[in-house]
C-alpha cells in the first residue's frame, strides 16, 4: 500500500463509522427483542425494555409454553421445513440435471417456457383454485407442493451443471454408471456448494411461510409459528398460554414480554442456520449474480 | 426421463393457472365449475377500470413503487461501495456477516418488530421519543407514515442483502486502475467516483430493469400485514385487493381481472425497461 495521507485517513475513519452504525442498526433491534422476552415484569413497568435489564426473568417464555399452541406450531414449521426443503433439492436437482445435458431433446423451449414463468404469473386466484382443486386445501401437502422448484434457482444449478466438463460423464458412462449414479456420484458432489445455498435458501423460505399457510390453511391446529406470531404480535389475539394450570396466584407476564419470547422463538432456530452455512452461501450467491 | 416430476409441476402450478386466468372473462361459479361458468367477455375489466377503487389502487401501488426505486434502490449500493472502501478485512467482514441476518427473517417479525417498537401502547421508540419530548407519534395507524414505515422496514431488512451483488461485481476490478488513479493524484472520493461506479454500472442498469419489472410488487407479505383499519386508504394495492375481494369474499373472477391486469402491466414494463437498457448499449436481462 502506498503512503496513506491525512486525507485518505480520514476518509477511512468516518467511512468506517458509518458502517459500524449501519451494521448496529441492523442487529439493535433483535438485542432490544432478545431482552425484553427476559425482563422481569416489575422492571418492564418501571423502565420499559431496556437494552440491558437487571432483573431476569423467564415468565414469558413459562408462559407461551403452558399451552401447547405454540409448541405445536414450532412442530408444524420444523416439518415443513425439512420436508419442504427436502422436496425442493430433490425436484430442483432432478429439472436441472437433464436440461442441462445435450441429449435432452427440446431443452431450449423447455427453459423458455420456465424462464416465462418468472416474467408472468397466473396470479393468486387461479393458482388458489388449482391448489384447491387439487383437494390440498387445509392439508400440509399445500405448503410443500406449490412451491416445489423456484425458477431463478433451478436456472442457477442448471447452469452450474453445464459447466462441469463433458469427459466427467462420458468416463462415467464407460465406467457402466448410468444417468442417476452420474447424477448422484458425480454431478452432486461438485455442485455441493450450490445445494448448500439452495438449501439454505428453501428452509428460510419454508421457515418463513406466512402468506400460504394464510392462503391454504384454515385448521388453526395446523398454522406454522409465523401465523401465530401475527395473530399474538400484530393482531393481538389468541391468548397462547394456559394459565388455568398455573397456580391461584399467577399473574400472566405483560403482553410486551409474551410478544417478544414469541418473536424470539420463531427467530432464533432459523438464525442459527445461517452461520454454518454462511461459507457456502457467499460462493453460491456469487455463482448466481454472475449468471444473473 | 428425469425431469418428468419437475416439468410436471410447472405445468400444474405455473401453466395451470395461467390458462386459469380466463376466469376472468367468465362469470366463475364454484359450483359449475371452469367449463360451466358462463363466458362475459370485458364485463369485470370493464367494471374495475370504472370503479373508484382502480385509482385508489393504482396510485397507492404507484406512489410505494416509486419510493422503493427513489430511496431503497441506492442504499444498497452506497453500502457496497463503501464496504469496498474498508481496508480491515475483519471489521468489514463482521459488518457484513451483521446486514445480512435482517434479510433471513419473516415480514411477520420485521412487522412484529416494528409493531412492539412503535405501538403507541408502550412502544420502545414511541417511548423513547415521548421521553426526549418529541410528543407520541402514532407510527402504525396512520396514514402519514404508512408509506415512510414501509420503506423504512423494507430498507432495514434487504438493503444488507442486496449489497452481495454489488459486492461481486466489484471484486473484478482490476487493482492497477487504482495505482494509476493514485498516481494522478485522485482522491479516494475521486477513484471511487471514477472506477468503481462505471464498473459496476452494468449491474446497476441490470438490477434496475429486474426491479422494474417487479414495479408493480410492492411486497405483498409485508403491506398486507402492515394493513389496518386506519392506514386502508393509502395501504392498499392491487395485491391485497386481489386478496380480500378474490379468497375472502369469493369474488373469484374479479378479482383475477384484477390480478390479470396487474400482471399484464409488470410484463410490458419488463419488456420496455429491457428494451430501453440495450438501447444504452447494456446487455440487458434477456
Amino acid at each position: 500500500m502506498a503512503r496513506t495521507s491525512a486525507g485518505s485517513r480520514l476518509f477511512d475513519t468516518v467511512n468506517a463509522g458509518i458502517l459500524i452504525i449501519v451494521a448496529l442498526v441492523a442487529i439493535i433491534p433483535f438485542l432490544f427483542v432478545l431482552s425484553g422476552s427476559f425482563t422481569a415484569s416489575e422492571e418492564l413497568l418501571n423502565r420499559g425494555v431496556v437494552l440491558i435489564p437487571t432483573k431476569f426473568s423467564l415468565d414469558g417464555y413459562r408462559y407461551i409454553f403452558s399451552a401447547d399452541t405454540i409448541l405445536r406450531s414450532l412442530g408444524v414449521t420444523v416439518f415443513i421445513t425439512v420436508a419442504g426443503t427436502l422436496i425442493n433439492l430433490i425436484f430442483t436437482t432432478l429439472t436441472a440435471y437433464p436440461l442441462a445435458r445435450k441429449e435432452f431433446w427440446g431443452r431450449g423451449p423447455v427453459m423458455l417456457l420456465i424462464l416465462f414463468t418468472m416474467l408472468f404469473s397466473g396470479g393468486m386466484i387461479p393458482t388458489f383454485l388449482v391448489v384447491k382443486s387439487l383437494g390440498l386445501l387445509n392439508s400440509f401437502w399445500s405448503l410443500l407442493i406449490p412451491n416445489a422448484i423456484s425458477a431463478f434457482n433451478l436456472i442457477v444449478l442448471r447452469s452450474f451443471f453445464l459447466q462441469l466438463p463433458d469427459g466427467l460423464e462420458e468416463s462415467a458412462k464407460i465406467d457402466g454408471c448410468n444417468d442417476f449414479q452420474i447424477l448422484l456420484r458425480i454431478a452432486l458432489p461438485l455442485s455441493l456448494p450450490a445445494l448448500a445455498t439452495f438449501a439454505l435458501f428453501y428452509a428460510v423460505g419454508h421457515w418463513n411461510t406466512f402468506f400460504n399457510a394464510i392462503l391454504y390453511i384454515n385448521d388453526n391446529t395446523k398454522w406454522p409459528i409465523q401465523v401465530w406470531l401475527r395473530q399474538i404480535v400484530i393482531l393481538s389475539q389468541g391468548g397462547v398460554g394456559d394459565s388455568q394450570n398455573m397456580g391461584a396466584d399467577y399473574v400472566v407476564p405483560p403482553g410486551e414480554v409474551i410478544k417478544m419470547a414469541v418473536i424470539v422463538v420463531s427467530t432464533v432456530p432459523i438464525l442459527l442456520v445461517y452461520p454454518f452455512l454462511q461459507k457456502h452461501f457467499a460462493k453460491g450467491v456469487l455463482l448466481g449474480s454472475v449468471k444473473g | 426421463m428425469m425431469a418428468a416430476p419437475g416439468l410436471l409441476y410447472f405445468a400444474l402450478f405455473k401453466y395451470l393457472p395461467m390458462w386459469g386466468v380466463l376466469i376472468a372473462f367468465k362469470d366463475y361459479l364454484p359450483f359449475r365449475g371452469f367449463w360451466n361458468s358462463p363466458w362475459v367477455g370485458f364485463k369485470h375489466f370493464d367494471r374495475f377500470f370504472h370503479d373508484s377503487v382502480f385509482r385508489v389502487l393504482f396510485e397507492n401501488t404507484l406512489i410505494l413503487a416509486v419510493y422503493n426505486i427513489v430511496f431503497f434502490f441506492p442504499v444498497p449500493i452506497l453500502i457496497a461501495l463503501m464496504l469496498n472502501e474498508m481496508r480491515l478485512e475483519g471489521l468489514k467482514r463482521s459488518i457484513q456477516t451483521a446486514i445480512y441476518i435482517p434479510h433471513f427473517v419473516s415480514w411477520v417479525v420485521v412487522v412484529g418488530m416494528a409493531y412492539t417498537f412503535f405501538s403507541t401502547e408502550g412502544g420502545i421508540f414511541t417511548n423513547m421519543l415521548v421521553h426526549a419530548g418529541f410528543g407520541e407519534v402514532n407510527f402504525l395507524m396512520s396514514n402519514e407514515w404508512f408509506r415512510p414505515m414501509i420503506i423504512l422496514e423494507s430498507i432495514w431488512k434487504e438493503s444488507g442483502w442486496g449489497t452481495i451483488i454489488f459486492l461481486a461485481a466489484l471484486s473484478g476490478v482490476d487493482p492497477t486502475l487504482y495505482e494509476a488513479a493514485r498516481m494522478d493524484g485522485a482522491s479516494r472520493i475521486r477513484q471511487v467516483w471514477h472506477i468503481t461506479l462505471p464498473a459496476i454500472r452494468s449491474t446497476i442498469v441490470i438490477l434496475f430493469i429486474l426491479r422494474l419489472g417487479s414495479f408493480l410488487d410492492t411486497g405483498f407479505e409485508q403491506i398486507f400485514l402492515m394493513l389496518n383499519s386506519t392506514n386502508r386508504e393509502v395501504g392498499e394495492v392491487f395485491d391485497t385487493y386481489v386478496y380480500t375481494n378474490g379468497v375472502q369474499q369469493g369474488q373469484f373472477s374479479f378479482s383475477t381481472a384484477v390480478g390479470l391486469f396487474k400482471s399484464l402491466v409488470g410484463l410490458l414494463l419488463v419488456a420496455a425497461a429491457n428494451r430501453l437498457a440495450k438501447r444504452f448499449g447494456e446487455q440487458g436481462v434477456y
